[in-house]
């Protein structure tokens, strides 16, 4: 069976029928395109709707990533249905440069626990409701976040 | 253990702060004491015992019977670990150089093989296993990543050449140095403990035909 991906335009409808207001339309400047876009407060009602919606059902998490555009962070989450065989991307950005955060997704993934030490180790975005945000791989006491672009 | 941890309720790592930052601390001190590389290790006389003994031929006995069954302790890091286990296995045979027992424990070993990437928050650990090996003491630095940091140079987390921490004795250049480079730095350390005089004083018992070696005094 081959693996089908939902675009954002999919998933759009059902999603802010659920969580009002969180997701971001094409008329606020961002572009839609595959991936669905939210507001980053939401990120956590918007992810438990895909996680226990019964025709999503997106009970694995790939990856989260961030991304630094300089005058923003990107955070990327991939997801999958292992049980209906499709996946979504949901993105949601961050402006400014100090005091970032997100809500965490550690309650619903657990493989969200260590990629979300990781950003706040290398990226520095904290995970609002992770239970250990402590960094992962540089040691306490350690100056900056080195994967940001600013680094240096 | 300078740190208690509270036993109040509530997960663990949360109680953890006090001794995360104490970790932190000591690597970072480490990092900023650690600026120039150490030079390279020569055996210590002391002063009084230099003019009162002499010692001929059992030099090379001592020497010979170190650099025939110089124990390893197993120290794998990285990729070259993969190089240095295999140096072990029966197709390279590391036994042919009674080098067989890599052994878990500092205090029953000669040799720390540095074996793979050397990062600042592992280093306090390379330098308690270090220090806790009994004298006399070698180390091979094997791969470009603990002889000067490799690809890593100039990295936040990455150390400058394992030599920044502890004296090294051999560089086996690589990426990974192929188990036949790991033997060959393993040989030319035997023909560097076979020039070694136990005292200052005693001949030089070199019995080295293999080039222009550092002359250890």
């Amino acid at each position: 069976m081959a693996v089908q991906h939902l675009s954002g335009q999919e998933l759009s409808e059902r999603v802010s029928a659920a969580a009002p207001d969180s997701v971001v339309t094409e008329s606020a400047g961002v572009p839609v395109g595959d991936a669905l876009w939210v507001h980053a407060p939401k990120v956590a009602e918007v992810a438990s709707f895909l996680k226990s919606d019964d025709r999503l059902d997106f009970n694995f998490l790939n990856s989260i990533s961030a991304v630094d555009y300089i005058d923003h962070f990107d955070v990327v989450y991939h997801l999958t249905s292992l049980s209906k065989q499709h996946t979504a991307i949901v993105k949601t950005r961050l402006n400014g440069r100090e005091e970032l955060s997100l809500p965490s997704v550690y309650h619903l993934w657990r493989g969200a626990d260590f990629q979300e030490r990781e950003i706040w180790d290398l990226m520095g975005i904290r995970f609002e409701g992770h239970p250990n945000m402590k960094r992962i791989m540089l040691w306490e006491g350690f100056d900056g976040h080195p994967l940001r672009k600013d680094y240096l | 253990m300078p740190f208690e941890i509270s036993k109040e309720d509530g997960p663990l790592q949360s109680r953890t702060w006090e001794l995360d930052r104490h970790e932190g601390s000591l690597v970072q001190e480490l990092k900023d004491a650690s600026v120039e590389p150490l030079v390279e290790p020569m055996i210590e006389v002391p002063d009084d015992l230099k003019d009162n003994m002499m010692i001929t031929s059992v030099d090379a006995l001592v020497n010979w019977s170190r650099k025939s069954a110089l124990w390893p302790v197993s120290f794998g890091l990285a990729c070259c670990a993969f190089e240095m286990i295999a140096s072990a296995m029966g197709r390279f045979d590391i036994a042919r150089f009674g080098m067989e027992a890599f052994r878990a424990s500092p205090r029953q070993a000669d040799l720390m093989i540095v074996a793979g990437t050397v990062t600042w928050k592992m280093s306090p650990a390379i330098k308690r296993i270090y220090d806790q090996m009994a004298e006399p003491k070698w180390v091979i630095s094997m791969g470009v990543c603990a002889t000067s940091g490799g690809p890593y140079y100039g990295s936040y987390s990455v150390v400058p050449g394992v030599d920044h921490i502890i004296p090294v004795d051999v560089y086996v250049p690589g990426c990974p140095p192929r188990p036949d480079a790991l033997l060959y730095g393993i040989m030319e350390l035997h023909e560097k403990i076979k020039k070694y005089r136990n005292l200052p004083n005693g001949p030089d018992l070199s019995m080295s035909g293999r080039g222009s070696k550092p002359e250890p005094s």
